[in-house]
């Protein structure tokens, strides 16, 4: 499976809103809980080891 | 009740001594078991230990399924098994909620269980009695050996005793003296790998307690905030607790009973028992680059070491005897001494996958600060509500028999019996398979007649479910051929002569 990297997000904006509303009110120790595990939630739904492999090249490139 | 400790008799050494094929260093588990498999394929040893007792405290504790087969085919599985407290379920915990569990035997049909727990001065004892029952192998206890030279004819040891020192002469030696081996260090070699920054207290306590016979496994657990910690039962009512103390405590202090006694007793919810063993341990995952060096080989502890809470030092250490000691046995017969060249891959192979394993294990149960953390307590506050972190959750991969990259895979008969795999176990009309397999090549006939070939014993046996299960799949019959380690060599749907005798004589050559 090839990662995705068009845009996928039917609205983008409210996404990304409702990703920052998830962290409103956290200190930055929180946040970066939520993110550890909102990705581990998100790597599991994806499931494929290249996908993945991909992704994280990705985000270590940006 | 605490074990009874009887030191071994110390014979003074005739000298000059007279020279010996092998020379084993170290009568621990993997020392002694080393001289009874050379012994069973009609090779004299003499063992040299520094000591003369068994294991003080409990130390490898956890046998698998695989050292129990290897145990037996040495003569003291079924002692073990009866003595030792049998279990296959692993439970792990999160703040008082269970989040992992696992069954590491869910398959009938086996001779032995996936594990049991067995104190090492158990095994060690039965261990020195089998080894006093053949009469090739010679225990030499407080014999410390201090000094080693080696040229292309053989070893000499010197060696320290009671009576003073004297000169071993010798064709072998193989080093089983453990983590901190004499040997290594006199021969100038290093362990390559990670040292991690964790200390645990490991403690025996003896207490009469309604424990399942389950290994428990606990993160962040309120009787011990923020750490964690291990239960398994053992026999005579020794419990094993090992409780992770942090970096920076202080290994002297975290010994003494005033300190230990009040964490155990938060751990177990009472008081009434009696501290019978402590230690503090730190973890290293390490080995030596290479385990044959000229006429020194390493084996067991001297060779690798890894975190405990895989149960990999003490199965490594036995799986490293059963690969070797065929191999040894026929070069002190006159093969060539390159095979040991195939011992020294397929066991660096084995220790890299039980480092891998015990340094993803330490990792998780020992995070360093910042993502490494974050990550793990990301998976432990999942756990508890999602399945899918729960197989992430790593409080030990237990060990299991290695599979040695072996070609001849892919011919269509079941994955679990491939060449390089354990021969695996299958009930028969009287007895087990495995009873029937090792100590030399056999050329299994399942399903047919197999051709004759010199120099190999045969054995047929009819289609039963698990034979077809574990051996055959949709092929009609099959033929394989078995390791004197009761590892599988080759296998073949049909072969003739030539073929098998070819893969028999690869098994004595160093690329094989």
């Amino acid at each position: 499976m090839t990662l995705r990297t068009h845009p996928n997000l039917a609205d983008p904006d409210a996404t990304y809103a409702a990703l920052l509303a998830a962290h409103k009110g956290l200190t930055p120790e929180e946040s970066h809980a939520l993110n550890a595990r909102l990705v581990l939630v998100l790597m599991n739904h994806i499931g494929d080891a290249e996908t993945l492999a991909q992704a994280l090249d990705l985000a270590k490139k940006a | 009740m605490p074990y009874a400790y009887r030191p071994f008799p110390v014979v003074p050494v005739k000298t000059p001594d007279r020279r010996h094929k092998v020379a084993i260093v170290g009568a621990g588990p993997v020392g002694l078991a080393l001289a009874i498999d050379l012994a069973q394929q009609g090779v004299a040893s003499v063992v040299l230990d520094d000591n003369n007792v068994v294991s003080v405290g409990s130390r490898a504790i956890c046998w698998s399924k695989r050292s129990l087969e290897i145990l037996d085919r040495l003569g003291i599985g079924e002692k073990c098994v009866e003595k030792g407290v049998t279990w296959k379920v692993g439970r792990t915990y999160h703040k008082g909620q269970e989040v992992w569990n696992f069954d590491l035997q869910p398959d009938p049909g086996h001779k032995m269980p996936a594990f049991v727990n067995l104190q090492q001065y158990y095994v060690e004892e039965y261990l020195v009695e089998r080894c006093l029952q053949l009469p090739l192998i010679e225990l030499r206890w407080k014999n410390r050996v201090t000094g080693v030279a080696q040229d292309t004819q053989g070893v000499t040891l010197t060696v320290e005793t009671p009576e003073g020192p004297y000169q071993c002469h010798t064709d072998w030696v193989v080093a089983c003296d453990g983590a901190r081996s004499a040997l290594r260090g006199m021969l100038g070699l290093d362990f390559d790998g990670e040292l991690f920054e964790e200390r645990f207290l490991i403690a025996d306590i003896e207490m009469k307690g309604d424990f399942p016979s389950e290994r428990r496994f606990w993160f962040q657990p309120d009787f011990h905030p923020g750490q964690s910690a291990l239960l398994h039962k053992q026999p005579d009512d020794i419990y094993r607790i090992d409780l992770q103390l942090g970096w920076d405590a202080d290994p002297e202090l975290e010994r003494q009973p005033e300190r230990v006694i009040p964490r155990i007793e938060k751990a177990v919810g009472h008081a009434d028992f009696r501290l019978d063993w402590v230690s503090v341990y730190t973890f290293q995952c390490r080995r030596l680059r290479n385990f044959v060096h000229d006429r020194v080989i390493f084996a067991g502890d001297s060779a690798h070491v890894v975190s405990p809470f895989g149960a990999r030092g003490g199965n490594g250490g036995l799986q490293d005897v059963d690969a070797l000691g065929w191999r040894l046995a026929g070069v002190v017969k006159g093969r060539d001494p390159a095979i040991l060249r195939a011992y020294d891959r397929e066991r660096c192979f084995a220790a890299d996958e039980n480092l891998l394993n015990s340094s993803r294990t330490t990792r998780f149960m020992s995070p360093a600060d910042g993502a490494e953390r974050e990550f793990r307590d990301a998976v432990l506050a999942l756990a508890g509500r999602a399945s899918f972190a729960r197989p992430l959750v790593n409080s030990g991969r237990l060990s299991r028999p290695c599979t040695y990259p072996l070609p001849g895979a892919d011919d269509g008969l079941p994955q679990g019996a491939r060449p390089g795999s354990v021969a695996p176990d299958a009930p028969l009309p009287a007895g087990w398979l495995i009873e029937l397999l090792g100590d030399q090549p056999l050329l299994l006939a399942l399903g047919c007649a197999a051709p004759e070939v010199p120099d190999l014993a045969q054995l047929q046996l009819d289609r039963t479910p698990e034979i077809i299960a574990r051996y055959l799949g949709p092929a009609p019959h099959a033929l394989y051929l078995i390791r004197p380690d009761q590892i599988v060599a080759a296998r073949w749907i049909s072969a003739d002569t030539e073929t098998i005798s070819a893969a028999l004589t690869a098994l004595w050559s160093p690329l094989s």
